[in-house]
């Protein structure tokens, strides 16, 4: 490449103390370049304000997901090549979080519904207790198995339109870890599980419309599993009439 | 009631309709041929204790499905919440089931 | 800024279901007023089925076909997905939905013809 070709870059910018607005910024382009590139270009070569969130830039920590053209994605495993448009990119903070400031999406909302729907650990045993053989091909713990590489990314709860219709649901990975746990031989409180996802918000409330698996980067189906919450309740809402 | 129940009577209420449903399709498919007449329709319905447990039960159900139906849309893209949405949906429910059930006396029990 | 990226099978089946949904609870309170003048005024439903007859209003009648048929099949799709246990087979349910709606609406409407 003897000269250089220029990406448009449409980033918006500020946050609740400032209005938001678009600010278009003109990139070259380098070969094999991310997303996470391009915003980089921009903070360190044309406007040192501009606020984003990053910190493994291989996609293990899932901090840099950021809106692209439309889509939730990890800016760092995203080519530039593979998402112009045109020459041009739209990059913007994750859609249904509160705005810190331009890229940084607020991510609160989002780990207290982790809590909320009880993706928290209930032991069986205690550390005086031997650790419990686990069978790897126990058709529950391949269920368990099959949720537990989420990195807590948002990408999930950013595609769902129904978190944007509800601000109460908790979305597609709290109760993906929800299910994870529930399949967990390990998790003593199934139960308080089961209420916690059947709640204002809770696993009824999706709309099975799928954008959390089509878009998960790591290949999970949060869709499969909020199912899985769905099929437990109903059982569970039939054996405790039949007794 | 809790969400779940919500959801529960939903999908309930659904599973009642299937069936009537598909008789509702083949009725129809039937019935227009030919073209419709209000005689047609009264002779097949008026007096019949079938169609009125069909068509009741069906009204029942519609009134139920749909009420909760269109409360989750008003909650999610008018953003309706708490007593508003509730006494709305409450009055779209009970609101079909009175013109349904009027319906299903006109055509079952009316010339009667 | 561009809008949110929803064109996939899953997205359209949901949305499919949801505005099938909403055109029929609008044309219900139709739909019993009209069959309800058959209870002190018969001559008028009459003039009302004899609309029937109009292409426009055969047209209309093969859309609210439509409409509960593709709404019937989505939700029987929707149970399966949630009560059954399922795979990634999903897509050919929502496939299968729409093509089984379509079909009953065409039998309709050569029916009607």
């Amino acid at each position: 490449m003897s000269e250089r070709e220029i990406i448009s870059v449409t980033v918006q910018r500020g946050g609740p103390d400032t209005p938001q607005r678009l600010q278009v910024f003109e990139v070259p382009a380098f070969e094999s370049q991310t997303v996470l590139d391009v915003v980089s270009w921009i903070q360190q070569n044309a406007d040192p304000t501009l606020t984003y969130r990053f910190a493994c830039r291989v996609g293990m920590c899932g901090s840099c997901a950021m809106m692209v053209n439309g889509v939730p994605r990890w800016t760092c495993r995203t080519h530039v090549n593979k998402v112009l448009n045109g020459g041009k990119i739209e990059i913007a903070p994750l859609r249904n979080l509160p705005v810190i400031k331009d890229l940084a999406a607020d991510m609160d909302p989002f780990f207290d519904k982790w809590v909320a729907a009880e993706g928290r650990h209930h032991p069986t045993r205690s550390r005086d207790d031997d650790i419990a053989a686990i069978n790897p091909e126990q058709p529950e713990r391949v269920v368990a198995s099959s949720g537990i590489e989420c990195i807590n990314c948002s990408i999930c709860y950013s595609a769902c339109d129904t978190v944007a219709g509800d601000p109460d649901y908790l979305g597609p990975a709290a109760l993906q870890r929800a299910w994870t746990l529930y399949n967990d031989a390990k998790d003593a409180d199934k139960d308080t599980i089961l209420d916690a996802v059947s709640g204002k918000g809770g696993c009824h409330s999706c709309h099975s419309m799928g954008s959390c698996t089509a878009y998960c980067p790591n290949g999970l189906d949060p869709l499969s599993a909020i199912a899985g919450l769905k099929r437990a309740t109903t059982q569970r809402f039939f054996k405790g009439r039949a007794k | 009631m809790t969400p779940f129940h919500l959801y529960m009577a939903q999908r309930l209420s659904a599973l009642v309709m299937a069936p009537f449903v598909l008789v509702h399709l083949g009725v129809m498919i039937y019935a227009i041929q030919g073209g419709l007449t209000a005689a047609e329709i009264l002779g097949r319905t008026q007096g019949s204790v079938f169609w009125f447990l069909f068509y009741g039960m069906f009204v029942v159900a519609v009134s139920i499905h749909a009420g909760l139906g269109l409360r989750v849309v008003l909650s999610e893209w008018a953003g309706l919440r708490g007593t508003a949405l509730n006494a709305l949906s409450g009055v779209i429910g009970f609101g079909l089931f009175a013109l349904g059930a009027r319906a299903v006396w006109a055509v079952t029990a009316g010339g009667v | 800024m561009k809008a949110v990226a929803r064109a996939h099978p899953l997205w359209l089946a949901y949305i499919l279901h949801r505005i099938s949904g909403i055109g029929l609870a609008l044309f219900l309170p139709v739909h019993f007023w009209v069959l309800s003048l058959a209870l002190n005024n018969a001559a008028q439903l009459d003039a009302f089925l004899t609309l029937s007859d109009l292409p426009i209003v055969k047209l209309a009648e093969t859309g609210l076909v439509f409409l509960l048929a593709v709404h019937m099949f989505g939700g029987l799709r929707l149970m399966a997905l949630e009560w059954l246990p399922w795979n990634a087979a999903q897509k050919t349910w929502a496939a299968a939905a729409t093509a089984g709606a379509f079909f009953i609406s065409i039998i309709f409407l050569m029916q009607a013809i």
